[in-house]
């Protein structure tokens, strides 16, 4: 009996008129808890009923307290008929179960019914006492902390990282039962809601078993899913990563996240082992040389030969051989590693490699859901490496299919759906393939990793994607605990900022082709000329300009079919829609003029005429890597005079962009590592002329131009000048295929001024964001009405429904301008035969548009010189500003922006005006108040309020500038006791600190309507269920006592409509984790960002 | 091919006045978009007529689902539905409950009830507001009252916040005034008078004329006339019923007018006749019936005459603060505190109700 739940009802307000002759209601609660339940009294006559109950005790297995949700529900007691049901509330008791969370959940909650929607609010309490169990087989793994954030939580320091926990479980769909036939729909939707309560409780405690077992006490980057197979079941699955963490106390704060100067760090770090300080040295001189060959990637290991050489991943589809490749790979890999370290550094190497992959290799799946690390953690990236499957969901009772040959896909073997061992192997399947990938590309680890389905009546594309990397060992290791910070972690032979583009795998047996040349950043090793993750930019990493969003989209019709045929066709259709995702997004990222894709995040959706393919990432100019060639046009068939023409016009239209989108994002690359190789060691002369030129303040930019060539100096033999030819992409235009996809490349609209968008936590380049937040969900549904449309109709529709939405966001959000929307998250559904569904959810953040308006002058100087803004600024502040220049550590490399000096100036201005404009707006309020006062004496001056009653009226309300509002203004006005709940989908606020998480918000909710057209269509339909969803999830954080959700995310949004019956449902699955949150008051940086100084001094600017 | 869906939903709920404004005003979401794109806003964010029609449609929509909770302006502060900040919760109330001046001056003095609801349409066909606003303007004053008579009381204190709110804000008060006394404002002599102007001088008759305009300390907001003033009032009739008096009181005046103004000639003609007037308005105020024509009085004995003798707005002043002044140098005149009281009034009044 190791718990007890304890559950107080206190009161409900706002309920609906249940009675409609007394115009009221006369409500009673009903609390359950697994199969107990308590009732409250009735309250008689009121919509606002006092309860006040008394403590209603379940005694529980804590199993059951991690499994069961409790469920309120409030009923309408009627002396003649049946009880009528008002609405439920389930509530999720698992933050009570931790230490560290939630202490006690007391709120408002609403009253929530699927047919009705939010009827009214209840207020309620709920405490739990736990009892100690040291029972070694318990079933519970109560105390493991769960969080949806794909990085290390702040106010937590990563101990240990232990890696990869998974599992499923797998139930009959309510929907499907044959009782469903005879029960209302309210009822099965409830079913539906309980059970998929339960499954991911169940599921929860069952990854945390695994946890306990490898020792770990959290998992982090939780990500679970509902798969929703019909008649087959219902899948519910999670994957995470498991850690071990430590908490901060609350005075040192996030130091494993931050961002350090390698001087200042050892300092600061005082409390490492000597037996490790002895150690570290060792390692890190051997990764020095050892650490090598990293590369990114730009393909994929073209294991299976079918596919085009750039397939980034490998569209599993059928030939078992596929993963056989794989294997035979992977020894090849292996010696040519081993190869490497020989002519590199000996023995040493070989050491650590053996160190890292033994750590790594113990584990059947060195996989990570992480997307930001720990500075360090990350040593070299591969590139993406992904797995699609076609499956057929196999029917109960159908056993018929199960004769054909045996083909991958098909698991005839296994016998139900219902075991939870098909879809294990289904996955296991593809985690061996993208295992065996990472290994072709020479890693051991992948990070960023994550899996997801598509699912259309019977077929099944399973897929998985993730980045192969090399990891820094010390965080696996058993004992070794101090690794927040080492202090030798920048002492390491790659530097932090372009370590992590280094080639991985070996240079002489590439897995793949690429082309390599020597970082630009550092000189000492090889970097790939592209390279594509699924994770989060480093914070370290050197950058140049500014990032954007870059998106490809895809239509392919395919015939309408069953079964097997249908799998295979799908199947056959896989590796050419990645090819031309992957082609798109080269293309698209070369006329950026940017080298580097972060946050991919391909999706491709099974409808039943058609797949969608949508592929997201942000673009990115990586300073260690070489400058993108530009595109070239070719045209087959030469002699053609019109026709040549044309490629001229597009060729310049082509460049044209180029260059602008160069400007745009402001990628000026330093102009020494811009310098191809040849030049580079040919010519000195143009290296004097190229100082003299350039506008960045002489002694300064001699200096550097000196260092970083003695230090390449002794590599320049090693030079390969064959890859110093920037190579021009080239696209040949030989039928109208081409023709449109040249189109289609240069019809994306540019982001409007003032704007910048990127699929990311962060956008690269954008380091000073205040506080301004609006985190939004936005879903279209579009109807193509033509049956017969051609592939080229179909993208265009697509991309056009992409563009538009993206404009509406910008449109929407111009009154936060200037602004980025970050973690674009795009979810694109066929969920009909002619309907296709995009959903996404973002936040848009407000930032500083830096030092542009203090300092107009040295504007007008960029604008002179051909150089941005950012480059330019940053020499010359450094200049003026004697002291702190000689601070700048003589390793800086001045490429990359320092913004930690200049923001904090530049805030200092923006903060003053907004100081302003929050105090007249506080004057206003007070001015009104006092108007009110006075209305309420009836003395002659009241003539006066009266008089000037209507210009008072416009001037009393609200200031237009949606960003002045202050707490204060909360107070001032009546009674608004509903907590602000902020959201995002990132793992922070800008302009706040986490203090403290309270658990993993995780909520399923459907609804249902039988009366589509009186609630305003299904655009009505939807806006108040979204609203709803919201809402219900910012009363549970509230109730845990958190004022903020972080890593918020719509999983699921599955919408079924009948117009013509007048009827809808729709599914939406949430998470996130509450958290509470205080504004930044120090002036300790924020982990996320190097500067947040100013954003914490202008911490009145609440917008919410 | 068509969207089919289209929804946008903020965590905290993006409402841009200025459509808020266009669908209080009763537009359809096309016309609020044709009046939009003249607006200019789509240069601003370089955007298209559809995404202009979608952030229509998406705001009306919310505002709908708002309204509901609008009817009840306290619940909008606890709700929880809607992510609103205080600031925009007030906005949203205060136009919520805001009135056109047009409609307010066509059911100034009617007396709510069903039958005007009918008449809805021709006040909206008269004043060019929209029947959705009219509708809107009009539950809101009968929601208005109703919260407003059920209060036992004190009224102030009683009232609801917003309810107060609204009240200062200029409206409801003069609203409620008016109704209560049933006074005369639809005569085609009046039509010429804007809501301001009488709102204004309600608030006149309010702050002076009232009981609790006498005592602070009343905190009752009694709206009712002073019954003792009016009957005080009675006794200004000696201005007019002496000879004596009204002719030291005419020569006071022209003394202080001669040379002054153009209209003297006219002034010292009409001085008797006009002085006639407005102490009889005052004389006659203890009837119910006479109060209600307070207005109709004061355009039809002095206003007019003065009109038609071309006085400038400026003569009037002239004239009536000289008047005013004058009755205190009459050494038989003892009646100064309710000559005041009433002149402070008047004067004003006439002040507003006389347009050049």
């Amino acid at each position: 009996m190791p718990g007890k739940l304890k559950v107080k009802i206190v009161a409900g307000r706002h309920l609906p008129v249940m009675d409609r002759a007394s115009d009221l209601t006369d409500a009673f609660v009903e609390v359950k808890f697994g199969n107990t339940t308590f009732k409250t009294d009735v309250f008689p006559k009121s919509l606002n009923p006092q309860w006040n109950s008394e403590w209603f005790k379940f005694e529980v297995d804590d199993e059951d307290l991690q499994d069961e949700p409790l469920q309120v529900t409030v009923l309408d007691h009627d002396t003649y008929s049946a009880n009528d049901a008002i609405g439920k509330v389930y509530i999720d008791i698992d933050p009570l179960l931790c230490s560290e969370a939630a202490s006690v959940i007391s709120g408002w909650f609403p009253i929530y019914d699927t047919i009705h929607g939010i009827r009214g609010e209840i207020n309620v309490l709920v405490k739990v006492e736990l009892f100690n169990d040291l029972n070694r087989f318990r079933q519970s793994s109560c105390g493991v902390k769960f969080f949806c954030t794909t990085s290390i939580p702040r106010c937590y320091r990563a101990a240990m990282v232990h890696g990869f926990v998974e599992e499923l479980v797998v139930n009959e769909d309510p929907e499907y039962q044959w009782i469903d036939r005879i029960r209302s729909p309210r009822a099965s939707n409830e079913a539906r809601q309980r059970l998929i309560s339960l499954m991911s409780g169940e599921l929860q405690r069952k990854i945390g078993l695994k946890v306990l077992e490898m020792g770990g006490n959290a998992v982090v980057g939780y990500l679970q899913c509902f798969d929703l197979e019909g008649e087959s079941g219902l899948v519910v699955r999670a994957i995470g990563t498991a850690c071990t963490l430590d908490k901060l106390s609350s005075g040192s704060a996030p130091n494993t996240n931050t961002h350090m100067h390698p001087n200042t760090a050892p300092a600061s770090n005082a409390c490492n082992s000597p037996s490790k300080d002895g150690k570290e040295p060792v390692f890190g001189e051997d990764l020095t040389s050892s650490s090598g060959p990293p590369t990114p990637f730009r393909a994929l290991p073209t294991t299976s030969s079918s596919p085009p050489p750039f397939s980034p991943s490998k569209p599993c589809s059928r030939q078992s051989s596929s993963s056989d490749t794989d294997l035979s790979l992977t020894p090849k890999t292996g010696m040519g590693s081993g190869g490497s370290v020989g002519k590199e550094a000996g023995p040493l190497k070989t050491l650590l490699r053996q160190q890292t992959q033994t750590a790594l290799e113990q584990r059947e799946f060195p996989f990570f859901t992480l997307t930001s690390f720990p500075p360090g953690f990350l040593l070299h990236v591969g590139g993406v490496v992904s797995a699609r499957s076609v499956k057929l969901l196999d029917r109960i009772h159908n056993p018929a299919l199960g004769n054909t040959r045996s083909y991958k896909l098909l698991d005839w073997n296994s016998v139900t759906a219902d075991e939870p061992e098909t879809r294990d192997a289904w996955w296991e399947e593809i985690r061996q393939e993208i295992k065996s990938h990472a290994k072709a590309l020479g890693c051991h680890g992948v990070v960023g990793y994550s899996e997801s389905t598509s699912i259309c009546e019977e077929v099944c594309i399973l897929s998985a994607s993730g980045t192969a990397a090399i990891l820094n060992p010390r965080y696996m290791r058993e004992g070794c605990l101090d690794i927040g910070i080492t202090d030798h972690r920048f002492e390491e032979p790659s530097p932090p900022s372009c370590g992590f583009c280094h080639i991985p795998y070996d240079e002489l047996n590439m897995p793949f082709p690429a082309q390599l040349t020597y970082c630009y950043h550092c000189r000492r090793q090889k970097v790939p000329d592209v390279l594509f993750t699924t994770i989060n930019l480093p914070q370290e990493a050197a950058v140049t300009g500014k990032g954007c969003l870059i998106q490809a989209r895809l239509c392919r019709l395919k015939k309408k079919a069953q079964g097997e045929v249908n799998a295979t066709a799908i199947s056959n259709l896989l590796p050419f829609m990645e090819y031309e995702l992957h082609t798109q997004l080269m293309n698209k990222l070369k006329l950026r003029s940017m080298n580097a894709l972060f946050g991919l995040h391909i999706q491709i959706s099974v409808g039943e005429n058609m797949l969608l393919g949508l592929a997201s990432a942000t673009g990115v100019y990586l300073t260690a890597l070489p400058a993108p060639g530009g595109i070239q046009i070719a045209g087959k068939t030469p002699g053609d005079l019109s026709n040549e023409h044309h490629i001229l016009t597009i060729q310049k239209r082509i460049n044209d962009t180029i260059a602008k989108n160069k400007e745009l994002y402001q990628i000026n690359p330093p102009k020494l590592f811009a310098l191809d190789p040849e030049v580079f060691c040919g010519i000195n002369m143009e290296l004097t002329e190229e100082v003299v030129g350039s506008p960045i303040p002489e002694p300064r930019q001699r200096s550097r131009l000196f260092r970083s060539h003695s230090e390449s100096s002794d590599e320049l033999s090693e030079l390969d000048l064959s890859h110093g030819k920037k190579d021009a992409f080239v696209l040949e235009i030989d039928d109208t295929d081409a023709v449109e996809d040249i189109h289609s490349l240069l019809t994306d609209a540019p982001t409007p001024t003032g704007f910048y968008s990127c699929n990311t936590e962060i956008m690269p380049g954008i380091y000073s964001w205040t506080s301004g937040v609006q985190m939004f969900t936005s879903v279209r549904v579009f109807r193509l009405s033509n049956a017969n449309l051609t592939n080229q109709g179909l993208n265009k529709i697509f991309t056009d429904l992409c563009e538009n939405l993206l404009k509406s966001f910008y449109f929407k959000l111009r009154s936060m301008i200037p602004c980025c929307l970050c973690q674009l998250n795009f979810a694109v559904a066929v969920p009909e035969e002619e309907l296709i569904q995009v959903a996404v959810t973002a936040v848009a953040m407000t930032f500083d548009k830096d030092q542009a308006q203090e300092k107009p002058a040295d504007k007008s100087t960029t604008k002179g010189g051909s150089e941005t803004e950012e480059q330019l600024q940053f020499p010359m502040e450094l200049c003026a500003d004697a002291s702190s220049a000689n601070t700048q550590p003589s390793s800086k490399i001045s490429g990359v922006p320092e913004s930690t000096n200049v923001s904090s100036r530049a805030a200092s201005v923006d903060y003053g005006s907004f100081a302003d404009r929050c105090s007249t707006w506080l004057e206003l309020l007070r001015l009104k108040a006092h108007t009110i006062r006075r209305g309420s004496v009836k003395t002659s001056r009241r003539t006066q309020s009266l008089a000037h009653s209507v210009s008072s009226l416009e001037h009393c309300s609200p200031l237009p500038e949606g960003r002045s509002r202050s707490l204060r203004s909360n107070r001032s006005f009546r009674g608004s006791p509903v907590t602000v709940v902020k959201m995002t989908p990132l793992s922070f606020l800008p302009g706040t600190r986490i203090i403290k998480y309270l658990g993993i918000i995780n909520m399923f909710f459907i609804r249902e309507t039988t009366s589509l057209r009186e609630e305003g269509g299904v655009s009505g339909f939807l806006h108040t269920f979204i609203a709803e969803v919201f809402a219900m999830v910012r009363a549970h954080v509230a109730a845990l006592g958190g004022n903020a959700v972080v890593s918020y995310s719509m999983k699921e949004c599955m919408l079924m409509e009948n117009p013509n019956k007048n009827q809808a449902q729709c599914l939406i699955n949430v998470s996130g984790d509450a958290v509470i949150c205080v504004r930044e008051t120090d002036q300790e940086p924020n982990p996320s960002m190097a500067n947040i100084g100013q954003t914490c001094a202008s911490g009145t600017d609440g917008a919410t | 091919m068509a969207v089919e869906l289209d929804v946008f939903v903020g965590n905290t709920t993006i409402m841009d006045e200025e459509v808020y404004q266009l669908w209080l005003d009763g537009y359809t979401v096309n016309d609020a978009v044709k009046v939009r794109m003249e607006g200019g806003v789509m240069e601003e964010c370089e955007a298209s007529a559809d995404v202009l029609l979608s952030d229509t449609m998406d705001q009306y929509r919310t505002f709908q689902m708002c309204e509901r909770l609008l009817h009840s302006p306290s619940k909008l502060a606890n709700q929880l539905l809607f992510q609103i900040p205080p600031n925009r919760q007030a906005m949203l109330i205060e136009r919520y409950y805001a009135f056109d001046d047009a409609f307010v001056r066509e059911v100034l003095g009617k007396k709510l009830s069903k039958g005007t609801k009918k008449d809805l349409d021709d006040i909206g066909a008269k004043t060019g507001v929209t029947l959705k606003s009219c509708r809107r303007q009009f539950d809101n004053f009968k929601r208005v009252f109703k919260v407003v008579e059920e209060l036992k009381g004190p009224l102030v204190e009683n009232i609801p916040p917003i309810m107060r709110l609204l009240l200062i804000s200029g409206i409801m008060l003069p609203l409620f005034f008016f109704a209560n006394h049933r006074f005369e404002t639809g005569k085609r002599k009046l039509q010429y008078l804007t809501f301001q102007d009488f709102a204004f001088c309600a608030g006149q008759l309010i702050s002076n004329w009232t009981v609790g305009a006498v005592d602070n300390m009343v905190e009752d907001m009694d709206v009712d006339l002073d019954k003792e003033f009016l009957q005080e009032l009675k006794e200004l009739k000696v201005l007019i019923t002496d000879k004596d008096l009204l002719d030291q009181h005419k020569s006071l005046v022209c003394t202080a007018l001669r040379g002054k103004t153009k209209a003297f000639n006219e002034m010292e003609a009409n001085f008797k006749n006009l002085s006639r007037g407005l102490v009889n308005i005052a004389a006659k105020l203890t009837n119910t019936k006479d109060v209600r024509d307070f207005f109709i009085d004061l355009v039809e004995k002095f206003i007019e005459p003065c009109r038609s003798d071309r006085w400038t707005a400026a003569d009037m002043r002239l004239y009536l603060t000289h008047y005013n002044n004058s009755a205190h140098i009459l050494d038989t005149f003892k009646h100064q505190a309710v000559w005041d009281r009433y002149m402070v009034v008047i004067k004003s009044c006439i002040f507003k109700m006389y347009h050049d």
